[in-house]
């Protein structure tokens, strides 16, 4: 019993401390948090969020991430959907800033290539394989 | 009958554990690596997009592109009240200022009295400092946190950036980095 006051006491002290990492103070961009009026686009701009990265917390998609920055990067991606643009126009903008690691989903680009053709390589890699196989396993059929 | 087994090279033996020996220093290497949490702007060599940002104190004009486009080196300092690196460095700026070098700062997501707390306690490099509430300034320059600084030379071209706060010890690259924009 005396054990578990202690952890609480630990965990209300824990809640109490100030955060380690300074945050601003000013309230979250317009459409951080707030959807898209038009469902359709709405649902463009989370397609388009949740594969771009958080480049303050770097394994999240800015969909996911509370950072003020992520924030701020939701409602440009809003904005810039709302005002008509393409979801792919705005990736390849922030491509153009960040690099390709600014975005989740593969770019088709040279040295991407040879990621894709291994799945090729090794189905062809195997078939070959199965074929001496299967002849070899195949002949002391009739010796038996 | 029992067929005997194919005969082997003896590198055929060994290859498996090549392979994973391979692999596991490859883990390894990437465990004890430091990790490289920076995301470097893409957009060096490139010229600063259009923007016009209001003043963020009272004492100061605020900052818009055509304010690079003067002929001169200048250094872009992004920065904020809120960011505790940005006060380790604010010595660093105020030498740089002395020598001459003119800093613009562009303030993200801060308040005004922050800001001139911020300014009061530290001092106040600044020529000018824009307020960029939403950041889209440093979206559209591919600055990823705060402090940079990137040194823009006189046509408004982004020639190199610097991510987190400039030490002592970073200072001599700073100003050779301002002298190779000013050629």
């Amino acid at each position: 019993m005396k054990h578990l006051f202690t952890m609480l006491a630990f965990a209300v002290l824990a809640l109490l401390a100030p955060p380690l990492a300074a945050q601003d103070l000013l309230p979250p961009a317009p459409y951080a948090y707030k959807q898209l009026e038009d469902p359709a686009e709405e649902a463009k701009a989370q397609a388009l969020m949740e594969t771009l990265r958080c480049l303050k917390c770097q394994s999240q998609a800015i969909s996911d991430s509370d950072a003020p920055m992520a924030g701020d990067m939701r409602h440009q991606v809003r904005t810039r959907i709302k005002a008509g643009e393409d979801p792919e126009a705005i990736r390849a903008w922030l491509i153009e800033r960040y690099g390709d690691y600014v975005s989740y989903a593969p770019q088709n680009k040279p040295i991407m290539w040879p990621l894709f053709a291994a799945p090729l390589v090794i189905l062809l890699l195997a078939a070959i394989l199965l074929r001496g196989r299967f002849r070899k396993s195949a002949k002391p059929e009739g010796g038996e | 009958m029992i067929e005997p087994a194919p005969k082997r090279s003896g590198l055929a033996i060994w290859l498996p554990l090549i392979l994973f020996g391979g692999f596991f220093a490859l883990v390894i290497w990437g465990l004890v690596r430091p990790a490289d949490r920076e995301v470097a702007s893409a957009f060096i060599g490139k010229p600063l997009p259009q923007f016009n940002l209001e003043a963020a104190t009272e004492d100061r004009p605020g900052l818009a592109t055509n304010d690079f486009k003067v002929g001169k080196p200048k250094l872009l300092n992004v920065f904020a009240s809120w960011c505790v690196p940005c006060a380790i460095e604010s010595p660093q700026l105020a030498a740089l200022a002395r020598q001459g070098v003119e800093i613009d700062g562009v303030a993200i997501r801060d308040r005004r009295e922050d800001l001139a707390r911020f300014l009061a306690t530290n001092g106040n490099p600044f020529a000018r400092i824009g307020k960029d509430d939403l950041s889209q300034v440093q979206l559209a320059i591919g600055s990823s946190g705060v402090p940079e600084t990137f040194v823009i030379d006189g046509k408004g071209v982004i020639r190199y950036q610097h991510i987190g706060e400039i030490r002592e010890e970073d200072m001599p690259l700073i100003l050779a980095k301002l002298k190779e924009a000013g050629q």
